[in-house]
């Protein structure tokens, strides 16, 4: 753990962001609320790979599945939810402002509780798998996920089903309108970074992340002194799926428009975001997947910007340099260097006789 | 209801299934080599063979015969799995094994992109202009050309298994399987037998790819289930058993063609992923009762 004064400055950093980002550049609020999501993402990922040592390919699933069922709560609150994906949307149906208000919180509890369930149903089976066999098994999951979503006619199927849009006042300049609409989700998402970012700090500081830590380095031993491995386990994933939910939630309300293989169930971009963004920042760290969500971000931007068609050729030469290269990310490289940063003693003698073991070996 | 209902349908799916089969079979033996001797999971497999499928649709394209294809597909992806190792490939084998899956999961994004972008996103198929055998009445219907792949399946994993037997190569390889650290001390140079291991893999997929678009179709973005499937195959078997790799992929192949008659189509690849995970958890539960787990 990083020391109070940096953890502060860290805190401070981000806080003053997320509420000035919009009024300072309101051309990229939808890219700094997709990197609040990253955030989410790469936070809740650490849970299983960074602290737990479970490299999971399937959190994608409770993300899609928040996303999906966010947008179905809010529709079929007003309208009939087969009959508004027959029509494409858009703009035969609009919610008037209370029954936008009402849907939304609605979507979001629903978001937020079935896919912590579905985590404790496929947790109870899939956390039985170690090693690379629980990754490749998770992968298979995500992508049966997007496949039975491509079957589902009441969403639309693989066409897609589009979100409710903001509600408009008559009278009201609607570009304006709509612009009040992107800053309200993307306060949102900073207050969804927030909790989440502000839960796992308190979750690794009690005996659950001491338990996460040792499962990881060693499940047969930890269960061996008496814990109960597999319930820890599954409750890791339990918060994993209750916060991807939501930020599926308000990804698909922020994107406008949901569809299986592309936005929800996007194993081969999303899935593999949240794997890249933590191992760049450093896994098992707090701090890790935030910094290596921002650095994520901006080289995403910068390839989309200048790459254009190129742009996922860059991603996968991207995953290979990452991995090859910084395998243990930007806070691994940091603790190699500067160890009194983390907290470490250091004793100067003792690290100069293991350079030098090093350096002779 | 429908499987007991209509016995030719399912003995139609059967023979269908089994002749694809023996191309799954043959993408596993390219995985089940390289996790064996390298211990890496190759996720870009699928990617190869579709690139494999790709080389000879173009060769098809150009005025010739699909079955031209097949060898030059061979040598094109060994040539490419050799230049891949020496580029990425070998800084990952002796890592954790999950680097090596998100490498090689890096490569597979190129790759598919790449052919996106080469060949477009269309749905392709290389004719072969074989014609098709009618047995019992019209009942059952054999493409020639499924029976042919069937045959070049086999017989190009017969041809890598005498070459495991009997070549100096193949006998390096062998070794370094058992025990790379054994075989370094005896003189072999395993850099070298890890090169070629790779390069031996992806011809082999670049084959298999070859007979799938003479059979079936390619896209793109159609790799990952063969990926998946090859790894369910080597599971099931276990790695090193090669007369295993050769039943449960044909097996796999009957099995999908049923249950996409059963469900229907749309459900086959969803249906893959998740007998997938359900082999997966199963042999698992099996051996969590003693207490192991799969390693």
């Amino acid at each position: 753990m990083m020391s109070d004064r940096k953890e502060l400055i860290g805190f401070l950093i981000i806080f003053v962001f997320g509420i000035l980002a919009p009024i300072v550049a309101p051309s990229h609020r939808i890219q700094f609320s997709e990197l609040f999501i990253f955030m989410v993402f790469a936070l809740t990922w650490n849970i299983q790979g960074g602290k737990m040592g479970y490299n999971t390919f399937g959190n994608i699933i409770f993300f899609g599945l928040g996303m999906y069922l966010c947008a179905s709560t809010q529709i079929s609150y007003a309208f009939n939810l087969s009959e508004w994906t027959a029509a494409g949307g858009i703009n035969t149906f609009v919610h008037t402002i209370p029954e936008y208000f009402i849907s939304l919180p609605l979507g979001l509890l629903v978001a937020a509780i079935v896919p912590t369930l579905v985590a404790l149903v496929l947790g109870s089976f899939m956390l039985i798998l170690r090693g690379h066999y629980f990754a490749i098994g998770t992968l298979g999951l995500g992508i049966a996920a997007g496949e039975f979503a491509t079957t589902m006619d009441i969403w639309g199927g693989g066409m897609g089903m589009t979100v409710p849009i903001w509600p408009k006042v008559d009278g009201q300049d609607l570009e304006l309108f709509l612009g009040v609409g992107v800053d309200f989700f993307f306060y949102l998402t900073f207050v969804l970074f927030l909790i989440t970012f502000f839960t796992l700090r308190w979750l690794y500081s009690t005996r659950f992340g001491l338990i996460l830590t040792a499962i990881r380095d060693n499940e047969d031993k930890a269960e061996a002194m008496g814990i109960p491995t597999m319930r820890y386990k599954v409750t890791g994933w339990l918060f994993s799926a209750f916060f991807m939910g939501l930020a599926g939630a308000l990804f698909g309300n922020i994107n406008g428009y949901i569809e299986p293989n592309e936005v929800a169930f996007n194993g081969a971009t999303f899935g593999v975001y949240m794997v890249l963004m933590t191992i760049l920042g450093g896994k098992g760290t707090l701090w890790g997947p935030i910094i290596g969500a921002i650095l994520f971000q901006l080289f995403k931007e910068f390839f989309w910007t200048y790459f254009l068609g190129w742009q996922l050729v860059a991603l996968g030469f991207l995953i290979v340099i990452i991995v090859v290269f910084f395998p243990e990310g930007l806070m691994g490289w940091l603790r190699g260097k500067k160890p009194e940063w983390f907290g470490e003693v250091v004793d100067k003698k003792a690290r100069l006789a293991q350079v030098t073991i090093n350096t002779n070996d | 209801m429908i499987l007991i209902q209509a016995p030719f349908l399912n003995l139609q799916a059967i023979l269908d299934g089994v002749m694809i089969g023996a191309i799954f079979a043959l993408v596993a033996y390219g995985m089940a080599l390289a996790w064996g001797v390298m211990n890496i999971i190759n996720i870009a497999q699928g990617e190869f063979v579709i690139l494999g499928g790709y080389i000879t649709f173009a060769v098809y394209k150009l005025g010739f015969s699909p079955f031209l294809g097949a060898p030059l597909s061979f040598a094109f992806l060994f040539v490419l799995g050799f230049l891949l190792y020496k580029l990425i490939v070998n800084r990952v084998v002796d890592k954790d094994m999950f680097i090596s899956i998100l490498a090689t999961f890096g490569i597979s994004i190129m790759i598919r992109q790449i052919m996106n972008l080469i060949f477009g996103s269309q749905v392709e198929t290389a004719l072969t202009g074989l014609g098709t055998v009618f047995l019992f009445d019209h009942n059952i219907t054999i493409a020639l050309v499924k029976l042919s792949s069937f045959a070049i399946a086999i017989a190009g994993a017969i041809g890598v298994i005498y070459f495991m037997k009997v070549s100096k190569l193949g006998r390096a390889i062998r070794a370094t399987a058992q025990n790379a650290r054994a075989a370094r001390i005896l003189g072999v140079n395993t850099e070298k037998v890890y090169a070629y291991t790779y390069a031996i893999n992806a011809a082999l997929c670049g084959l298999a790819g070859s007979l799938v678009v003479m059979t079936y179709t390619i896209h793109p973005y159609m790799g990952l289930p063969y990926t998946v499937r090859s790894f369910m195959i080597v599971i099931v078997a276990g790695l090193g058993n090669i007369p295993g790799v050769l039943a449960s992929g044909l097996g796999l192949g009957a099995m999908e063609e049923l249950a996409s008659y059963a469900f229907g189509t749309e459900y086959r690849i969803g249906l893959v992923f998740l007998l997938l995970v359900f082999i997966l958890v199963y042999r698992s539960k099996k051996l969590a009762k003693r207490r192991e787990y799969l390693k």
